[in-house]
């Protein structure tokens, strides 16, 4: 299957030609070169999972495939690092995923981005990103996936930043990049402690379950745990920063600045979960050789995704809602990993995330996209200056429903599915995790249809100009995404990505699913008494009014880092080493030419100017030499 | 030095470095003695043209059979033409501002 480098070179290729030629090309070339290319992708994608999934089984459990790998970097006599691809269950998942998201926003941005300033290179950054993206699932080892890792970020940056004119986009780029490299850095750490001990990059080799290649990492001890410990913990940090784990999370809410499908794509669908296939792909060392991590792992997960949701219930910008809600999902998906065992119906928990993975890229892409349509007619991004939007834009309307419905988890759309077998999965690890879980489900519930009532039902505002439905280049997008999402339930999941790769038929928990079905709609209920009605607007209750304020403000997460970096950082130590800086390194400096100075002042009496007298001292020099020479 | 001090055509090889010896240390002389640039100008070419009969020396009776002595000094000719030009030139612009060629007035050239 060396085809599969194609999906690779051809959006490198397309970045390269719409980067070079931007100025050549006008916006409708472009975008149909960029959109082309990505549909060649996504088929090629298409292919090539039918191809594997079909083919690459043996005995009945799906083999890795590595068509290509490269030594790239010789590093010693045993390192040496490679760039390759690899194809196994889940890069193949991750290919269907990134490609069919990525082409549906390449398509819908054609509409969004209409004769917007700097489309081509809107595009160019597009194919980075899908470069980048598809490298990073198809990495043979863990080195080369750091590599594609930092491109990912960068093409994040880049996109958040699009609108480079604005300064909270600037300043949201910025942060995004920052508090990603600052979890990044861990994560490098981590790739050096493990490849030292190990002397391996391969995913191969470190994801074989074979005790004898972790021998040195786990009897090394560093502060009471082993190497391997750390090294696996720090790699999960760079994995939390990706995907907007707490407290790493701040950088995504305010990458809602970039342009809305670009949230779609990368804030949604892909990057944000980069970090969950990192835990997936190393998933056999968590299990088998560092389970304490994996627990830590879990507990993260279901800390974040029960914080992000109590913000998420306050938030009035349509898309910080949905970041956060992203930022609880993921949560989700890192709680169904961190329970989950290695073999057969323990392994419950790896089978979910993955499909919540998949059918979260689905729904969530879709209610960004819906998102984006409604600010497109709207042209804000405040729940206040929407309602009553269904009658105006009714296919918004019934593809963000079904996108809500999905979300919220309940049957037959394609989140009831995925939720309910990580709730499963949570349930049989620990019952106070499941009800903690259920309860964060039902909060999801709420906060989407506070959102979805908010937007399409309620008062209906004055606008300077007639609403109307976005064009069809919008809408197509939002239906094609609306058929996963109603129907990506059915996909027999567990007959192709399970964590020990034997096929895994799927046992619908009825207790479970009954309950978190009956909490859901409860808070839909809810939700619909509160905000569905035009004249009446919900107040706070009285008790309710401090937890409000504080999730307003995001629980002031920001404030604890702005006083951490401003306070403690910079004026604490930076002050110290820039008195160091100041004093002593540029004071060396200084004095080096203030001495200059001094001497130079004290030897000018020398260049007297009278020839003659410079003659006589060069005549006496040569005769000194030749003195010295002569007689010494 | 013995076999130096005699050679085939009769002038002995001591009487070339006796006339050169004279000319260098006249030139040494002048260049410290003398106030006016022209004078010193000449000075130098003294010491100049004492270092060509050197070459010429040496090479006629060190080693008969080549020529790069000789076309050291045409060389050095050459060389001290194009110098005596810009010394000449510079001193002219000095007498025209100073209204003499008096060396010292150069220390008002210094920065």
């Amino acid at each position: 299957m060396e085809y599969t480098l194609m999906l690779l070179l051809l959006p490198l290729a397309t970045f390269v030609l719409l980067g070079l030629f931007s100025n050549k090309l006008n916006h409708k070339t472009s975008g149909m070169i960029g959109t082309g290319s990505l549909l060649m992708v996504a088929l090629l994608s298409f292919y090539a999972a039918g191809e594997y999934f079909t083919t690459q089984k043996v005995d009945a459990v799906f083999q890795t495939l590595v068509p290509l790998n490269v030594p790239w970097l010789n590093m010693g006599a045993k390192q040496h690092i490679d760039m390759g691809i690899l194809l196994d269950p889940i890069s193949v998942m991750m290919l269907v995923v990134i490609s069919t998201v990525s082409l549906m926003v390449h398509i819908y941005s054609l509409g969004y981005m209409k004769g917007e300033k700097g489309f081509q290179r809107y595009y160019a950054f597009l194919s980075l990103f899908t470069f980048s993206m598809m490298g990073l699932v198809l990495s043979t080892n863990i080195f080369q996936m750091y590599i594609f890792w930092e491109l990912v970020g960068v093409s994040s940056y880049l996109l958040i930043g699009f609108y480079y004119t604005k300064p909270a986009a600037v300043a949201a780029s910025k942060k995004a990049f920052i508090v990603t490299r600052f979890a990044d850095m861990f994560f490098l750490i981590g790739i050096l402690v493990l490849s030292y001990y190990t002397q391996t990059f391969d995913f191969g080799t470190l994801t074989s379950g074979n005790s004898a290649v972790f021998q040195e990492a786990a009897s090394a001890k560093f502060l009471g745990a082993s190497a391997l410990v750390w090294a696996m913990a720090l790699i999960f940090i760079g994995g939390a920063g990706k995907s907007a784990m707490f407290p790493l999370h701040i950088w995504l809410p305010d990458a809602m600045e970039g342009p809305t499908p670009v949230s779609a794509l990368i804030h949604a669908a892909t990057m944000v979960v980069a970090g969950v296939y990192l835990v997936a792909r190393l998933f056999p060392i968590y299990v088998l050789f560092t389970p304490e991590v994996l627990q830590g792992i879990a507990y993260v997960g279901a800390f974040t995704s029960m914080f992000a949701a109590l913000i998420a219930i306050v938030q009035t910008d349509i898309k910080r809602v949905l970041a956060f809600s992203t930022i609880s999902q993921i949560g989700f998906m890192m709680v169904a990993l961190g329970v989950s065992k290695l073999e057969g119906h323990e392994g419950l928990g790896y089978m979910a995330s993955m499909f919540h993975l998949f059918t979260h890229a689905m729904f969530k892409a879709l209610l960004f996209l819906g998102a984006g349509s409604v600010i497109h007619a709207v042209h804000s991004n405040e729940m206040e200056n929407m309602g009553g939007l269904r009658k105006q834009m009714p296919i918004t309307h019934l593809t963000f429903l079904t996108a809500c419905l999905a979300i919220a988890g309940i049957p037959p759309f394609s989140g009831f599915f995925s939720k309910d077998e990580i709730l499963s999965a949570t349930y049989q690890y620990n019952t106070g995790l499941g009800i903690w879980m259920t309860l964060v489900a039902a909060l999801t519930a709420f906060y989407m249809f506070r959102l979805y009532f908010s937007i399409f039902w309620g008062k209906e505002k004055q606008h300077t100009h007639p609403l109307h439905e976005s064009p069809k280049s919008m809408t197509f997008p939002l239906i094609f995404l609306a058929i996963p999402t109603l129907l990506g339930g059915f996909v027999p999941f567990g007959q192709f990505v399970t964590a020990d790769r034997a096929p895994y038929s799927i046992h619908m928990d009825w207790l479970v699913a009954v309950i978190s079905v009956v909490v859901a709609l409860e808070a839909i209920f809810i939700a619909r008494k509160l905000y569905q009605h035009p004249d009446k607007k919900p107040v706070v209750p009285a008790a309710l009014k401090g937890f409000h304020k504080a999730a307003s403000h995001r629980f002031y997460v920001d404030e604890v880092y702005l006083f951490i970096t401003k306070k403690i950082l910079f004026n604490g130590i930076s002050r110290a080493f820039t008195w160091f800086d100041r004093h002593v390194v540029d004071g060396f400096i200084n004095g080096l030419a203030t001495a200059t100075d001094w001497f130079s002042i004290r030897i000018r009496v020398f260049q007297s100017g009278e020839i003659q007298w410079y003659a006589w001292v060069f005549l006496f020099g040569t005769l000194l030499i030749t003195a010295l020479i002569l007689f010494v | 030095m013995g076999e130096l001090l005699i050679n085939n055509a009769g002038v002995p090889v001591l009487a070339y470095q006796l006339v050169s010896l004279v000319m260098f240390f006249a030139g040494i002389y002048g260049f410290f003695t003398r106030r006016n640039l022209m004078m010193m100008l000449i000075a130098v070419e003294l010491i100049l043209n004492a270092a060509d009969i050197n070459f010429a020396v040496f090479n006629r009776y060190l080693f008969p059979g080549e020529m790069d002595g000789m076309f050291f000094a045409l060389f050095t000719i050459a060389i001290a033409a194009c110098e005596t030009a810009v010394a000449i030139a510079i001193i002219i612009n000095l007498y025209r501002n100073f209204g003499n060629a008096d060396v010292d007035n150069l220390k008002n050239m210094k920065g």
